[in-house]
């Protein structure tokens, strides 16, 4: 059960949007290994996920068990996947975007600054309205903490991975403090150096056709679900607040409505109540194009991110390995540290191919995983845009069929 | 003016009370009411139907579109109608003396205190008549109290008593003779009748910073008092504006509540007139159109509104002579600002010794009312905004999924993404078209409602004023008094005639402007009562329009993700 530190919302866990998991498609129901987030506390600045595994694989002390992770020893299993060169060759299930609050705790904190300014039961309203905001958001960060759990469970090398193993069974606290601000300058300065690197490593034309094809679908596809990303939450945004305001609009006509009782007044009283109902609805489907939408190009301008790192670090080892066949070559033509070079070269080009061998399979798996995806998204998407719209026209309906009665 | 009546009316005591004001139609049956009007009669006619219709009788007969003048109470009354516009002689004078002097009848007929006892309705006789007239109107408000236009008649002259009407149900005594006036209003002739307005065709009429938009104010009528069925005219904002400060003045200080035009936007007409061929100064001009339409209407569904020549003159006459002080930055305007607000200044220094607790709740339910408005009003607009942000962020949103779907190489999915992006791209129509509703229909409404609050709460000002100028007066009076006694005292003969002769002007005015003031309040109270019906009216088939203007936005919107599901069903 979730306790968020506010009011004890509803078993989030069994409504049947496990979104995120919808974005992630295959999860192989696979008895050797199951991972899943059974649990979380949000406490002041942080959120404390309880990581449920069972597993039939031998390596694990028992077959069931359960250990409490923050975020940042997600991102620390994540790191370590990608700083592992042994996992050059696949993408790396993105990491979790980091919870955050802030903008929720604002709100709340304005509300309740507001509170003199308004009449009580708006103010109820109101905070009710962020609790679920609150809620919503809580409800997505454990969902993608999941779906990184659940990928790397997934794919058959990743899962084998002794760190994995760690962050599954140690429990105790795994001690990865987050990055101090030396090594986030680090980071940035490296991640720097790679975009420099990457588009003069783009820039080699590959020998592979599908790799060439691979690398100039990626870079165009990862800027178009970026940019689709941002423009559906700006969308998305303005949905709510239409929400909003007819949630505003049904609290001064309720106002209206209680001054007297003509009958105007009790038309009034009726269309409040209408618009009440209306604007939940209004609100969920803005909550349900944020999950199936906004979420999925969120998580595939994410991954396709991941893709382009594999090609990346492809492009990385096939450039080494040209350059170890020049220094090869220059060798043998010097006679010099022949030896030497050939290991070398040999060493890339092992590197090279292996990559080659599973970057292909990766993006392929890739690509299958995200016409799914997508199916499965969009489906459920326009199944609840309608469920929604059939809600508000009969809403709508009634309320008229009551008001025409009336007069 | 005052024809002969063939009826001789009761002697009635003070004529004070009577007049009605001017107004120009309540007693013109022939001009009947308006039937769309309808409503503008109190909702008193809720209140029961059968007021004792004193002068039913008479009345009755009246309906009948000509009907002669009955009265011969006309000079009396006549007189007593202080505030009677001279214009409004020949065709209305007559009609509407009668009904008064009518009443003037009526009331004195009234047996003593006319009390609350007459609460509602039922057969109150006023004493004058028997009953049977009662009957006799009875069934005729009956009949009328279906129908909205005839709403007036519905309220019965009932020369005594207060109440019935009331919606308020007050049972407050008091009222009597000032209810009579309402009825008789309400009484207009059964003819229905027809008018319609329509402005239409804005053009933009010279160039550069002296052009503006000429409106085609188009007029369907059966009424007699225009010179033909339909007929169309040309007109301006600042003429409409015209037509409102003529029409404030000469009613506003009898308590009527004249309808406000719309406001004036300097910035608004700039653009206009620069050329700028831009949605929002489309969007503004469409927005004046409507709103001078809206006021338009206002102004004739208001029965005594309706019978001004300045009225007809508007509607009817070819050229009218440019209503210069309506200018923005006139002189005129700078001294009306002025007069504004010394207006407010002296509003706030008098204190009103309130003997009808009517005025005050009603004043303080309008101020609060008022405020919900606005309030309402800000988050319309609000929602307005939003929806039109939401509109532009769709249209952004679907050409961004449409550049998705070209570039994913998985056909079934590219497809099904440029089909997202189709009904996106409907989307936002139907967003666009929302907003524009939630504009036009809802918002307006709301502003349009703000303004009038403002009109009411003019009247009540009136009221306040007319209530002061009697309170000076009997000051003056007094003063008067006491120096004719003085005078007496210090045995200045001379003097003292001039004395008497002072302190007899003096007691006229006082006992003009008691009945001045009793006057006003009836009409005042006439006129809320009828504003409160038609915002009612309004209100309920404005939002009954807006939220089928949602159901039909709900309505498309399923039927484009319908059409959408089956494709991403086929993704494969």
């Amino acid at each position: 059960m979730m306790q968020e530190g506010l009011d004890d919302g509803p078993d989030f866990l069994s409504e049947e949007d496990r979104g995120p998991r919808a974005v992630n498609v295959d999860l192989q129901t696979d008895a050797t290994l199951q991972v899943d987030i059974s649990d979380a506390l949000s406490e002041r600045d942080k959120v404390k996920f309880t990581v449920h595994t069972k597993s039939t694989l031998p390596s694990f002390k028992q077959n069931e068990f359960s250990v409490v992770r923050q975020h940042e020893e997600f991102i620390w299993l994540h790191d370590s996947f990608v700083e592992n060169d042994d996992y050059a060759g696949y993408i790396i299930p993105p990491a979790p975007p980091r919870p955050d609050f802030d903008a929720s705790r604002e709100k709340l904190q304005k509300l309740g600054e507001g509170e003199g300014s308004m009449t009580k039961e708006e103010f109820t309203k109101m905070k009710q309205e962020l609790e679920a905001e609150y809620l919503a958001i809580f409800k997505k960060t454990v969902a993608m903490h999941e779906v990184f759990l659940c990928r790397v469970a997934a794919h058959p090398v990743l899962r084998k991975d002794l760190n994995f193993h760690v962050f599954l069974e140690y429990n105790q606290d795994l001690s990865v403090r987050g990055k101090n601000k030396k090594e986030k300058l680090e980071d940035f300065f490296k991640n720097v150096v790679k975009s420099a690197d990457g588009v003069l490593v783009a820039g080699v034309k590959d020998v592979d056709d599908f790799f060439e094809h691979e690398k100039t679908f990626l870079l165009e596809y990862h800027n178009r679900v970026k940019d689709a990303s941002a423009k559906s939450d700006k969308m998305i945004r303005s949905h709510k607040s239409c929400a909003d305001d007819v949630n505003r609009i049904a609290s001064t006509l309720y106002t209206l409505g209680t001054q007297d009782s003509t009958d105007l007044c009790r038309f009034f009283l009726k269309v409040s109540e209408l618009f009440e109902k209306t604007r939940k609805i209004e609100a969920r489907v803005a909550a349900d194009e944020d999950l199936k939408l906004a979420d999925l190009l969120k998580y595939y301008l994410r991954e396709s991110q991941a893709a382009k790192d594999l090609l990346y670090r492809r492009g990385r080892a096939l450039v080494d390995y040209e350059n170890a066949n020049k220094a090869l070559d220059k060798a043998r033509a010097k006679n010099k540290d022949v030896l030497q070079a050939e290991t070398s070269q040999q060493l890339c080009c092992q590197k090279f191919e292996k990559i080659s061998e599973s970057a292909k399979q990766e993006l392929i798996d890739f690509k299958t995983r995200r016409v799914a995806a997508f199916r499965k998204n969009l489906v459920e998407l326009a199944e609840l845009e309608l469920k929604h719209a059939k809600g508000n026209l009969q809403l709508l309906q009634s309320c008229l069929g009551v008001l025409k009665g009336d007069t | 003016m005052a024809t002969s009546s063939e009826r001789s009316p009761p002697p009635f005591p003070e004529s004070e009370d009577q007049e009605p004001d001017p107004d120009p139609a309540d007693g013109d049956s022939d001009e009947g009411e308006d039937i769309f009007t309808g409503n503008s009669k109190p909702a008193e006619i809720k209140a029961e139907r059968h007021q004792p219709p004193v002068d039913v009788t008479a009345k009755l007969q009246r309906d009948i579109p000509s009907s002669d003048p009955l009265g011969d109470l006309d000079g009396s009354g006549a007189n007593k109608k202080p505030a009677r516009d001279g214009r409004q002689a020949d065709l209305f004078t007559e009609p509407r003396s009668d009904i008064f002097s009518e009443e003037a009848a009526a009331r004195p007929a009234r047996p003593g205190p006319a009390s609350g006892s007459n609460a509602n309705s039922s057969s109150k006789s006023n004493g004058i008549h028997s009953d049977e007239e009662q009957d006799i109107f009875a069934e005729a408000t009956v009949e009328l109290s279906l129908d909205s236009p005839h709403s007036e008649r519905k309220e019965t002259p009932k020369p005594v008593t207060s109440t019935e009407s009331s919606v308020a149900v007050q049972p407050s005594a008091p009222k009597t003779a000032l209810k009579t006036m309402a009825e008789l209003e309400e009484e207009e002739s059964e003819d229905k009748f027809e008018l319609n307005i329509s402005i239409t065709n804005p053009e933009k009429v010279g160039d550069g910073m002296n052009a503006y938009m000429a409106y085609q104010v188009s007029t369907q009528t059966s009424l007699p008092m225009f010179r033909s069925k339909s007929f169309t005219v040309k007109r301006r904002f600042s003429d409409f504006l015209g037509l409102y400060e003529k029409l404030s003045e000469k009613h506003a200080q009898n308590g009527y509540i004249v309808p406000p035009p719309p406001e004036k936007s300097i910035l608004g007409m700039t653009k206009v007139k620069v050329g700028k061929e831009d949605p929002s100064s489309a969007e503004f001009v469409e927005r004046r159109r409507a709103a001078l339409e809206r006021y338009l209407q206002r102004v004739v569904a208001h029965p005594s509104l309706l019978q001004d020549p300045d009225v007809r003159e508007f509607l009817e006459r070819d050229e009218l002579p440019r209503a210069v002080n309506t200018q923005a930055l006139s002189g005129a305007g700078f001294l009306k600002m002025i007069n504004r607000a010394t207006d407010a200044v002296s509003k706030m220094t008098i204190k009103m010794n309130e003997s009808d607790i009517w005025f005050e709740e009603k004043l303080q339910e309008v101020e609060s009312e008022d405020q919900q408005l606005r309030k309402l009003h800000g988050v319309v607009e609000s929602l307005v905004n939003h929806r039109k942000d939401l509109s532009i962020n769709t249209a952004v949103f679907a050409k961004s999924v449409a550049m998705l779907g070209s570039s994913e190489d998985n056909t079934a999915l590219s497809r099904a993404l440029s089909q997202l992006a189709e009904v996106e791209d409907r989307m936002e129509q139907l967003h666009q078209e929302q907003a524009s509703s939630d504009f036009f229909v809802f918002a307006e409404l709301l502003a349009d409602y703000i303004r009038l609050l403002g009109g009411v709460r003019g009247c009540f000002d009136q009221r306040m004023k007319t209530w002061q100028r009697w309170q000076d007066a009997q000051v003056t009076l007094q003063k008067k008094r006491e120096n004719e006694a003085r005078l007496l005292w210090a045995n200045k003969p001379d003097k003292l005639q001039q004395a008497k002769e002072e302190i007899a002007e003096w007691e006229n005015k006082v006992t003009q402007y008691e009945a001045d003031f009793e006057r006003i309040s009836t009409t005042v109270r006439k006129e809320v009562l009828r504003f409160e019906k038609e915002k009612a009216r309004d209100f309920k088939n404005q939002i009954m329009k807006y939220l089928e203007s949602l159901l039909h936005s709900q309505q498309q919107l399923i039927k484009y993700w319908e059409a959408f599901l089956p494709e991403a069903k086929a993704i494969a």
